[in-house]
């Protein structure tokens, strides 16, 4: 196969014929159209479900109305996270600092909104102008008395991972900041979902099923006073490791707690999330009910899917999502409904990420990392796919192409986490493969 | 679950909630997939490139490929000129492109990076190879909105192709502004319709409005050729749609403002026949005319019955649009075009809302608004927010924007028509016919037929009959 840019051959590899090992967590290849955003963008996506924050973007209009109320990522409560502040900066700004301007901004926003806390996102030029972000933040926040913390994101110093970084390094501020709450045995904070869909609240009634008690999910449906007891938890259960990873890691050296990396896709990941923590605290009880659970879950799930796998059985699918881990549930949600991996990729995945999809997938299977349209097309026409499975700028090459398409990503309507999210996930699979239009496709 | 945060009161910010306006390499990146075989580099962070693409698929359902220069932290501190080349090669290599076309960002204009130079470095340094052609525009994000991005990238085009010597008189110069790929190819069926060839620039009527492919195109079919464009300023005439095209001219002589049109007006001698956006009658006869004055031919039957039917469903619907008030809001020229058109329709524009700045809009809204424009809040710089604070406070029975708006008439339960760029919550926002009697007529119909729905809908008989 012609690789159209050489710098890259070393980050896709085929199952079976390739030698090397994947490249990975490396910048993109300038002029390569890769599907990744920038640093601001990792933390952005991190912080934007804290729905009673106030999220205010320091940058020119840009980076604030390209990230309006973009995300599915829902609140039981508060919005305000859904409306996009910016201080619009103008050349004379950027000519002569836009300290005054964003200290105006804060001051106005909080006296109208009344957050819980304010996040400030650093963008490209902030950084380039020399504004001192950081000592308005504390300025504004020793004014009005709201924790105000800034985060670091100018979007050219790394790749979406190290905004995730940033977005940890600001929560590690708000977390440990409410010490008087005595939380009860069994307690966890879920890392790393964001309510997409409300795919949070699927979670939720499992694990309160457990008679487990979850302090707060870092970051869907997030709110600030819950942050601040996050560092009582006995156990940090993280999904979507790529984000989350810095700050579990920080957790377990600063309070000792401990974490598990899970994923709560398919049927084997969720059940697997719940014996987890099950196991972590030792209680037959607990384990017991969640045996139960997931026996009464699956013997719904699976005569229900059953239908839709009949009809998608030996069909096979591309994935190519932002972290690699969701990747790997995905391959096995994808079995689980008949259904062969041929193509399998991410934006941020790294090497232990990679070498769990190199396990699981078969012989043949393509595995690419940071990949761009062109490639993306290219294999899934050589593989002979008949489904996409992505998001945004992936949707357009699947149909250009006739074929069906699972949208994975954030702003998707449609919960996928959970046994019921399974079977969502198998329903649209079924109705985007097997729809009648793909007939004038031939 | 809460409803989103609304003030009490109407205050003035600093800070802009809800943007109602996009940022300018947007703009640039949308002109710049109207040239044929034309690849958008934006020559900053990878992020920039990804955002725009993002929306753009979302609104067009359209692979959009940009690339990007992709900005680390040594780039910022030591220039972006390997970044570019090197950008330059994988794109070259990648889509054989015919053209590739540099947008500048905040970042790379903020450190100083003199893009056209480094391009005429690597024409240099790649003569004698098989090289596209190679242009740059300047579209930093905190100069203007996205629509300052579009006609500083249609003036760069032009001034980069069109050639001295060319002669074309038997073609006539469009510059459609930010329109949709369906108004676009109405605009060249009518050019054609009346003897004469168009040079459309942009013209994205087919890259960001794809039929089905047999195959996948790394650059899609279309655009303007580039061999057209060459020929603009041999052109007979050239004909701008909108008043709120001029941009500074490249930054570098200072404080001269030009069009594409006005641009080849006073280098070339190409008579520019400017006039609104034609939506609506008055508008669209503008157009018309100014067809007939630069090729001498009569409109054509197709148009006057165009024209005969729009104003028989003026008749017939004039009763369930006449008082009602309207909230605009969008860019500039899109802007004006709709008041212009609802006034005609007897529709009272209570509030005109747009993110730009040019100071000028009032002042051409009240002249294209005879009957309503002197109550009309004209609502400058501004942002969803403050259009959203007003409308609550005055109570509109209907909207009329992008998709953006939404929730301001969710939250006002009154109906919004779906007009411009972005429609991000429908199909079909690239199919939406604005121009000409045939897009009025189109556009009309919706109109009407929202408050009829909007009627029947909160009737408590539900009736069958208007």
């Amino acid at each position: 196969m012609e690789r159209l840019i050489k710098e890259r051959t070393r980050q896709i590899l085929t199952l079976g014929e390739s030698a090397h090992e994947l490249d990975c967590e490396k910048k993109s290849t300038a002029g390569s159209v890769s599907q990744r955003a920038c640093v601001f963008c990792g933390s952005r996506v991190v912080l934007y479900p804290i729905a009673d924050a106030l999220h205010l973007i320091h940058g020119p209009i840009g980076c604030a109305a390209y990230t309006w109320d973009i995300r599915g990522a829902m609140s039981s409560g508060p919005q305000l996270h859904r409306l996009s502040f910016s201080t619009d900066l103008r050349e004379k700004d950027v000519v002569f600092g836009g300290e005054p301007k964003l200290k105006t901004a804060l001051k106005e926003l909080i006296d109208a909104y009344k957050p819980k806390a304010a996040f400030v996102y650093s963008t490209c030029i902030v950084g380039v102008i020399g504004d001192d972000v950081e000592a308005v933040c504390r300025e504004v926040s020793k004014d009005t008395g709201i924790q105000v913390l800034p985060v670091m994101s100018e979007g050219f110093k790394g790749t979406k991972k190290d905004g995730y970084q940033a977005a940890c390094a600001a929560l590690s501020k708000l977390v440990g900041t409410d010490d008087k709450y005595e939380a009860p045995e069994y307690s966890i904070n879920i890392l790393g979902d964001f309510n997409l869909a409300g795919e949070l609240w699927i979670l939720q009634d499992y694990y309160k099923r457990m008679g487990v008690n979850i302090i707060t999910c870092l970051t869907g449906d997030g709110r600030v006073d819950e942050i601040r007891k996050a560092h009582k938890a006995a156990l940090n259960v993280v999904q979507c490791s790529g984000s989350m990873m810095y700050l579990a890691k920080e957790m377990k050296e600063k309070y000792g707690i401990p974490f598990k990396k899970v994923s709560y896709f398919g049927i084997e990941d969720m059940s697997e999330a719940l014996y987890d923590v099950a196991s972590h605290f030792k209680s037959d009880e607990m384990m017991q009910k969640a045996r139960e659970l997931v026996s009464a879950e699956i013997k719904e799930l699976i005569p229900a899917l059953q239908p839709y796998r009949e009809k998608l059985e030996g069909k096979k699918a591309a994935v190519y999502v932002g972290g690699a881990f969701k990747a790997v549930s995905l391959v096995k949600a994808l079995r689980l409904i008949g259904m062969q991996t041929a193509v399998v990729g991410s934006q941020t995945g790294n090497i232990d990420d990679y070498n769990l999809l190199k396990k699981l997938c078969d012989p043949g299977t393509v595995i690419v990392d940071d990949s761009n349209p062109n490639e993306l097309s290219d294999f899934v026409k050589e593989k002979g796919v008949d489904l996409f499975i992505g998001g945004v700028k992936e949707r357009p090459i699947a149909y250009k192409l006739g074929l069906g398409f699972c949208d994975h990503n954030h702003e998707r309507k449609e919960a996928l986490a959970g046994y019921e999210g399974m079977l969502n996930f198998a329903k649209e699979v079924y109705a985007s493969c097997t729809s009648p239009v793909w007939k004038f496709f031939k | 679950m809460d409803k989103l945060p609304r003030l009490k009161d109407i205050r003035p910010f600093v800070s802009t909630r809800n943007a109602c306006k996009l940022c300018a390499p947007l703009g640039a990146s949308v002109a710049l997939k109207g040239i044929e075989g034309c690849v958008p580099v934006i020559h900053g962070s990878q992020g920039c490139a990804t955002y725009i693409r993002r929306y753009m698929i979302s609104h067009y359902k359209e692979p959009v490929d940009i690339a990007s220069s992709n900005f680390s932290e040594e780039t910022t501190i030591f220039g972006g000129a390997q970044n570019l080349r090197e950008a330059l090669g994988n794109v070259i290599g990648q889509y054989k492109p015919k053209a590739v076309g540099v947008a500048t960002t905040c970042l790379s204009e903020t450190i100083g990076e003199d893009v056209f130079h480094q391009l005429a470095e690597v024409r240099k340094q790649t003569a004698g190879e098989d090289w596209p052609e190679l242009f740059t525009v300047s579209t930093p994000s905190y100069q203007g909105t996205h629509m300052d991005g579009f006609h500083a990238t249609v003036l760069e085009i032009v001034k980069h192709f069109v050639k001295d010597d060319e002669k074309a008189a038997d073609r006539l110069n469009i510059f459609p502004g930010f329109v949709s790929p369906a108004d676009i190819r109405q605009l060249k069926e009518i050019i054609s319709d009346y003897g004469i060839k168009p040079i459309l620039i942009p013209d994205f009527s087919d890259a960001l409005d794809n039929p089905l492919w047999d195959k996948y195109y790394r650059v899609p079919e279309g655009g303007t050729p580039l061999d057209e464009i060459c020929k603009a300023g041999g052109a007979v005439a050239s004909i701008e749609l909108g008043l709120f095209t001029k941009v500074a001219n490249g930054g570098k002589e200072s404080g001269l403002m030009h069009s594409a049109a006005s641009w080849l007006e006073s280098e070339h001698n190409v008579k520019n026949y400017k006039s609104l956006m034609p939506i609506g009658v008055n508008s669209s006869d503008d157009f018309f005319d100014n067809l007939t004055r630069v090729t001498g031919v009569e409109m054509p039957e197709k148009y006057m019955k165009q024209r005969g039917r729009l104003l028989d469903a003026y008749a017939d619907g004039h009763k369930y649009v006449f008082g009602k008030k309207a909230v605009v809001y969008g860019e500039e020229d899109l802007v004006l075009g709709l008041c212009s058109f609802l006034d005609e329709i007897g529709v009272e524009v209570v509030i005109a809302g747009t993110g730009a700045y040019s100071g000028r809009l009032e002042e051409e809204l009240k002249k294209a608004c005879p009957n309503h424009g002197e109550n009309m809040k004209v609502l400058g710089d501004s942002d969803f927010e403050r259009i959203s604070d007003e409308s609550h406070k005055i109570k509109p029975d209907i909207i009329i924007g992008n998709s953006k708006g939404y929730y301001i008439a969710r939250e006002l339960k009154i109906p919004i028509v779906r007009v411009g760029f972005p429609i991000h919550d429908r199909v079909g926002g690239q199919r939406i016919n604005h121009l000409g009697y045939a897009g009025t007529q189109e556009l009309f119909d919706k109109v009407v037929n929202a408050l009829l729905e909007y009627k029947q809908e909160n009737s408590p008989v539900g009736f069958k009959y208007m």
